[in-house]
């Protein structure tokens, strides 16, 4: 064992150029797919930011007992697509008004009537965020024969739909590609690292080396590329993300698990890439 | 030890590179493999070592059944065997002792062990004080002795030489072939193709030639005969 980790090691000492040229070429196509992974959680986070506004209010007729809108609120809350149904009484109404709508506060000083009606506002799960089920909540809403009115951005609700679609599909279809793009390059370079040892397998063999003993150290030693090309990636990632968040938009890095995801990635492109490349060569010659 | 029993060797694109091959070589016995270019020395050995498939026959080497052996055998059989080649075929980037540890660490040998062994066969071959020079720094005829050393370090029942002095000065082949001849002294067989004549008139040697991939001559057998390895 401690062999297989000497031999790997001493690779890296004995071709340092091709060792290098390995690890950035892994680094630039993870990086590559990092980056659109930096894009894709973004655009997640910003989605969700949107989903979660989305609300349904339903108004009241003015007048209805608080014993029936508390009842009410108890039932919607009930329904499995609701996350939280809470009552804005008119006078509460009002006075959200006047602290929100600062421009129109002598207006809204000088009434001697309130206009505003009460309202129940629902809030949906973050799974039933979707125009289907905000069009099936506010129709058991207008059931209750209190509810004068619902509402809700119906073509926004729809647009979020499309747009999330869009997103997934998109985010699906480019990253597959950068994945398969880095797996071939990144098992080209191996296969460089494989051929220019190709007179040293030849002589392992010669003198009775299994197959196995030849084939552990490129295993460990593409593992390792892989393992520090993602490292690399990960941190070209974090100084487009500065950049990006110094000069362009406030965006968001990735968690620690999704920087580990795409160091494992690397680690497991290194290993399987090398275990293919010295696989072949092992079996033509 | 070699039992060669009516071994054909068809080439890829067709054509024989061995026509019904027989011959056996004992233990501890020292055997010249003469014979044109392209006669089938190498293919021989290739056989031996199990680098070419045989097409028919039956190809034995110290017990191990050559035309039938799984791939995963092959290592085994060659962990019995040394095999010296022309070029050398050493590791530019490891040192003389590093070369031939290298052969016996890819048999999973002790490491603790491995200094002395290779100390001792570096000591057999006559570059004990070179065992820190690499390849580049060592003339052909010390390369070649290099090769020798790991060919031995195993402990081989049989050493293969394909052509070991086709790339020596005249000097440099007497003592490589001294060299073999005291490794076949202390009893190990050796099997050494070759197209040096002279050489082959120099050691009272059983002499196996071959022709157009047949058989032609085999000095046990055969009458011996002054012209019997005409060039």
């Amino acid at each position: 064992m401690n062999l297989t980790i000497r031999e790997a090691l001493l690779a890296f000492r004995r071709a340092p150029l091709l060792s290098a040229l390995s690890v950035t070429t892994i680094a630039f196509s993870l990086f590559v797919v990092g980056l659109f992974g930096l894009v894709a959680v973004n655009l997640q986070d910003a989605l969700r930011g949107v989903a979660e506004r989305v609300e349904i209010v339903a108004y009241l007729l003015p007048g209805t007992p608080i014993e029936s809108i508390t009842l009410a609120e108890k039932d919607i809350e009930a329904f499995p697509e609701v996350h939280s149904a809470v009552y804005v009484s008119e006078d509460s109404a009002l006075a959200r008004a006047r602290a929100e709508l600062v421009e129109f506060r002598d207006v809204l000083q000088e009434l001697e009537r309130n206009p505003l009606p009460a309202s129940i506002e629902v809030k949906l799960k973050p799974r039933f965020r979707d125009a289907e089920h905000v069009n099936d909540v506010a129709e058991r809403l207008r059931g209750f024969g209190f509810v004068d009115d619902v509402r809700f951005g119906r073509d926004w609700v729809e647009k979020l739909d499309r747009l999330r679609q869009i997103a997934a599909a998109v985010g699906l279809v480019v990253g597959a590609a950068f994945a398969v793009v880095a797996i071939i390059i990144i098992g080209t370079t191996i296969r460089m690292a494989v051929l220019q040892r190709s007179r040293e397998i030849a002589i392992m063999r010669l003198v009775g080396a299994t197959n196995g003993f030849i084939r552990r150290p490129f295993l460990l030693q593409g593992a390792i590329k892989g393992m520090l090309g993602g490292l690399v990636a990960v941190g070209l990632s974090y100084g487009a993300y500065t950049l990006i968040n110094r000069w362009l938009i406030q965006a968001a890095f990735f968690s620690h698990l999704q920087a580990l995801a795409i160091v494992g990635f690397g680690t497991l492109i290194g290993f399987f890439g090398s275990a293919a490349s010295v696989g072949r060569h092992l079996r033509r010659v | 030890m070699i039992k060669f029993t009516n071994v054909f060797k068809a080439f890829p694109k067709g054509g024989l590179a061995l026509k019904d091959v027989t011959f056996h070589i004992a233990k501890g016995e020292f055997v010249f493999l003469t014979g044109h270019s392209g006669a089938g020395k190498s293919t021989v050995l290739k056989l031996v070592y199990a680098d070419e498939p045989v097409t028919s026959g039956e190809v034995r080497v110290s017990g191990f059944n050559v035309a039938e052996l799984r791939p995963r055998d092959v290592p085994m059989l060659r962990r019995r065997l040394g095999i010296v080649f022309q070029d050398f075929r050493l590791l530019e980037d490891r040192t003389a002792e590093e070369n031939v540890a290298f052969a016996l660490e890819v048999t999973g040998a002790r490491r603790s062990s491995i200094a002395a062994r290779v100390m001792r066969v570096l000591t057999q071959v006559g570059l004990a004080a070179k065992a820190q020079a690499y390849p580049r720094e060592l003339s052909g005829g010390e390369q070649q002795r290099v090769a020798i050393a790991r060919a031995l370090v195993n402990e081989p029942s049989v050493l293969l030489a394909d052509e070991p002095t086709g790339n020596l000065d005249e000097r440099a082949t007497r003592g490589v072939f001294q060299l073999l001849r005291d490794i076949n002294a202390s009893g190990t067989a050796v099997v050494m193709a070759t197209h040096d004549l002279d050489l082959v008139r120099q050691a009272p040697y059983r002499v196996i030639e071959l022709q157009e991939g047949a058989l032609v001559y085999d000095s046990t057998v055969d009458e011996p005969r002054d012209q019997a390895a005409t060039p």
